[in-house]
């Protein structure tokens, strides 16, 4: 028994120690979204491409909605923008963009120079919609049922990997539940 | 002449890390008054950036900081409670914003955590302590008759080489 106990420290010392080498390969940035399962917030704000036209929530259609955050001063954005005109023609989703905390000017030449794969994007140079999102970067990307719940926030680039791995097991999951008439 | 250069080198050098050590963002922000300026500072303060995780609202300077101080800022002057200004930014950003996380089941092992292993060390230290206790009265115990009759044996036999040596 005694020579039992003398082991403790060491097994408290290797679990430790396993408990510390899994924390290397967690991504801190990886946060559950305080959103996920509510509402998506509602909104009023123009769109990026004409500055009359007003927008809410209702005018995000389509039973999959993707709302990909973005903008000009955003690396990352670039680098995911191909990745995005590729999703947008899969019918299964409608993808819509939010040019966050951007230059109006800026963005449409954005658009106009790399394509658009949004049907519209929000323009929100002041933030709040991102706020009310609780983005806190670009790019983000969010995933919004039928029934206009945000199922998913990824905080990140897109490409194909992450696509296939990330979005299309929820996207074939609510389209499995739409089916069923939930 | 020379020590009064060092001196001076010396002064301006601290003075600069001095002045690096405060670098912290500075916005203009006017308060009604004194309590509503020191309500802000402590909820930057409690409060965490979403975006740089290891700095709060206070001392960060990503845009996201500076949006999240205004948020908090607009409505401490529309007289919210820290609460509601709190409940805001979990809402959005979720437990993650709280310094102070707030007692759930989630952060039941963070908040009781650390008591219970404190308690379990002070248990094994009366454990270790009271079975140390025991032992002394285990030595002083009288020898058994027959541990005794050994001694003796031994005892006589050497008293007698001594003799016989002598």
């Amino acid at each position: 028994m005694n020579k039992l106990i003398r082991f403790i420290p060491l097994v408290l010392v290797i679990i430790l120690g396993i408990v510390l080498y899994r924390g290397l390969s967690l991504n801190p940035q990886d946060m559950p979204s305080a959103l996920i399962g509510k509402p998506m917030p509602d909104f009023q704000l123009t769109t990026l491409l004409d500055e009359n036209k007003q927008v809410t929530k209702a005018d995000l259609k389509g039973d999959i909605v993707i709302l990909n955050v973005w903008g000009t001063w955003c690396p990352t954005c670039k680098y995911e923008h191909p990745y995005l005109i590729d999703i947008a023609k899969d019918k299964r989703v409608s993808v819509y963009g939010i040019n966050y905390k951007d230059d109006r000017e800026m963005g449409k030449k954005w658009i106009a120079r790399l394509g658009n794969p949004y049907r519209f994007s929000i323009f929100d140079d002041a933030g709040t919609l991102g706020l009310d999102l609780g983005v806190y970067g670009a790019p983000e990307t969010f995933v919004i049922d039928h029934h206009g719940i945000i199922r998913k926030r990824f905080a990140g680039a897109l490409d194909n990997s992450v696509w296939q791995r990330e979005f299309i097991p929820l996207i074939t999951q609510i389209e499995r539940e739409k089916a069923q008439g939930n | 002449m020379l020590k009064k250069l060092l001196l001076l080198l010396w002064i301006s050098l601290s003075v600069s890390f001095a002045l690096n050590l405060h670098a912290s963002p500075v916005d203009t922000f006017e308060f009604k008054d004194e309590v509503t300026k020191i309500r802000f500072q402590a909820l930057t303060k409690e409060l965490r950036c979403p975006k740089c995780q290891n700095q709060n609202l206070a001392d960060s300077n990503s845009p996201i900081a500076a949006d999240l101080r205004k948020q908090v800022y607009q409505q401490l002057q529309q007289g919210k409670a820290d609460s509601e200004i709190v409940d805001y930014m979990v809402a959005r950003y979720g437990e993650f914003v709280l310094y102070r996380p707030r007692v759930s089941s989630l952060t039941y092992v963070l908040w009781f955590g650390p008591a219970i292993i404190l308690l379990l060390g002070a248990l094994v230290v009366v454990f270790i302590l009271r079975s140390k206790a025991k032992d002394p009265q285990d030595n002083e115990q009288a020898l058994s008759t027959e541990q005794q009759k050994k001694l003796d044996k031994i005892l006589n036999k050497s008293s007698q080489t001594n003799k016989e040596n002598s």
